[in-house]
């Protein structure tokens, strides 16, 4: 199914080739995942030949409470992060999408910040910053820290939904008599909804998986899932690792195609995730 | 119609007027009539206030102890020198800027080269799969960045899946050295930073008007020459944010170098890292980072005028 009207005689050759190298890249893509997968049901310690399927691999993962207690530190952390950051983000991205304000431009810029900081900069900095306010590290520091990096992409994915807005429903429903609360939580807000939650479930995933971050800003025991695995693989590549990580990639994926449908089959976080130009 | 109240309308009508930009929640919250302003900061307040404690003040921090010293115990000695900036340039450490950036750049360059087919390839052949496509590209770019790159230690150690499939296949005696190399640094970069270039790719392809290209075929020019003057001049937009979204991490990335790489790939990252967890010279990382983050700040200035404005031209 060709988007273009016309096709010259070299079309279907060259589209040949292009599909090839994209198959190529997808496999590319997804090779280095599928090994993860693969091996984390190779019975076999070495995990470097197919020895047979297992799955004591994951019965292993799930009596290991070090994992455990990690994973559920990683729930928490993300959990509260993802909530301060959704409602706060949210209220801001109301703001710059109906509001034509006087420094509107300077938020609307100071926002992108953090996208283009390098992660470990903002990493230091914040170690250096809670060090020379005397805030302690603790896990009150890492979902500090995840906030504060969670709130542009949150922003960003909620402006993207509010930009397809027709300010003329909020004007009919008060015309029909609904007052300005009705209608913000029976029109506005309903409307707002499926980005709100698109950009709660990505803030959660960043938040699920971040290492760098919570590297610098978790103090001693604070061990997130991401930190457990960096460590067990300072130690030697072995089948529980492969196993963590294809569980990762679970929630990763699961969260994905939950945000996919709420979007209505619209990936927005694809554009929104350019830097600014307004 | 931007600014109702200085031009001395009735109240009435500048509420009804602000009615249509600004929103009910406006006029709920303690009935601001006209005065979407405050109503407006109030909700950017939260955010604003977050970055202005998390993110700006801390980064104030490290610029201070950037000019600072080491004291003993591994604490900053706050003072005003250059010394951390000339020793950060100095020919020990120069080498390991200019591979940072040299790495970088070259990831960047390979995602361009993959990224760009690929994200043509569903803006353009998509058609009805369009979106399985695209969340195909989302599925590594959603997945955890570490267990990303930590999967290519499974394919390239030397008892990993390459060596294996060599070794078995009789093409090599001995393992070759795969991992703990520029090349596997390089490689797990551009792995790790594909989507962040095929998404803007795609999302700039995406809104191109396909009746350009149509046209600039029905006038002679040829597949090449159409992609060449009119498809990427029109996505320049979606380059620029590709490389940008690319460049930047990979630059100052961290893990990537540390699981995949050797002593001989250090990268700023590392450095910056070992000077605040094991070295515990803050003031030296400070320096580091805030010169990292300067020379990509202009960088991206200059790069974004000057690609932007040809592109206007």
């Amino acid at each position: 199914m060709s988007v273009f009207g016309r096709k010259p005689r070299d079309q279907r050759v060259r589209a040949k080739g292009l599909r090839a190298f994209v198959a190529l890249v997808y496999g590319f893509l997804f090779a280095p995942i599928a090994v993860l997968v693969l091996f984390s049901f190779n019975d076999s310690k070495r995990n470097a030949t197919w020895q047979g399927f297992t799955l004591k691999w994951y019965g292993a993962l799930f009596g290991n409470q070090p994992v455990l207690d990690a994973l559920w530190l990683t729930m928490k952390v993300a959990l509260i992060a993802t909530v301060i950051a959704t409602v706060f983000g949210s209220l801001a991205a109301y703001a710059l999408t109906r509001y034509k304000f006087r420094g509107s431009s300077m938020y609307n810029g100071s926002i992108y910040v953090p996208l283009v900081i390098p992660e470990i900069v903002f990493a230091v900095a914040l170690l250096s910053g809670f060090n020379v306010a005397g805030i302690g590290l603790s896990m009150k520091t890492v979902i500090i820290a995840h906030v504060a990096f969670m709130l542009s992409f949150v922003i960003v994915v909620v402006k993207a939904r509010m930009a397809g807005f027709d300010t003329r429903l909020e004007e009919a429903a008060m015309d029909l008599g609904a007052n300005e609360l009705q209608t913000f939580f029976y029109v506005t807000l309903p409307f707002m909804l499926p980005g709100i939650l698109a950009g709660a479930l990505l803030a959660f995933v960043l938040s699920f998986d971040d290492f760098v971050i919570t590297f610098f800003n978790s103090g001693v025991g604070n061990t997130t899932l991401p930190l457990k695995v960096y460590s067990m693989v300072k130690f030697g590549v072995t089948p529980e690792i492969n196993a963590i990580s294809v569980f990762m990639l679970l929630i990763s994926v699961v969260m994905l195609l939950a945000s996919y449908k709420l979007q209505g089959g619209a990936p927005t976080v694809v554009t929104a995730k350019e830097p600014a130009k307004e | 119609m931007t600014k109702p109240a200085e031009n001395g309308m009735a109240e009435a009508s500048a509420s009804a007027i602000l009615g249509q930009n600004a929103g009910p929640l406006s006029r709920a919250i303690g009935r601001l009539r006209g005065h979407s302003f405050a109503v407006a900061n109030l909700l950017m307040a939260p955010t604003m206030l977050w970055l202005l404690l998390f993110l700006a003040l801390p980064l104030g921090v490290i610029l201070v102890y950037s000019f600072g010293g080491r004291g003993t115990y591994g604490d900053v000695i706050y003072g005003f020198s250059f010394d951390n900036y000339s020793r950060a340039f100095s020919p020990l450490w120069l080498p390991v800027i200019l591979r940072s950036f040299g790495f970088a750049a070259i990831a960047t360059l390979l995602t361009l080269a993959m990224g760009y087919p690929l994200a043509y390839f569903i803006a353009v052949y998509g058609g009805r799969r369009k979106n399985i496509y695209l969340i195909l590209v989302m599925v590594p770019f959603w997945t955890s960045y570490l267990i990303r790159t930590y999967s290519w230690i499974v394919i390239l150690r030397s008892q990993g899946v390459v060596n294996t499939l060599l070794q078995w296949a009789n093409i090599i005696d001995q393992p070759l050295d795969l991992l703990n190399t520029p090349f596997s640094v390089i490689l797990g970069l551009t792995y790790g930073f594909l989507p962040f270039m095929t998404l803007p790719l795609y999302a700039s392809l995406e809104k191109l008007d396909k009746s350009l290209i149509e046209a600039a075929w029905d006038l002679g020019a040829s597949r090449i020459w159409a992609l060449l003057t009119v498809t990427i001049p029109l996505s320049i937009p979606g380059i620029i944010a590709g490389t940008l979204l690319v460049f930047i991490p990979a630059v100052g990335d961290f893990v990537t170098p540390d699981l995949l790489g050797g002593p001989d790939t250090l990268m700023i990252g590392n450095v910056i890292q070992q000077q605040f967890l094991a070295a515990r010279d803050w003031a030296y990382g400070s320096a580091l980072s805030f010169s990292l983050m300067a020379i990509l700040l202009l960088g991206i200035f200059f790069y974004v005028r000057k690609v932007g404005t040809e592109n206007l031209a």
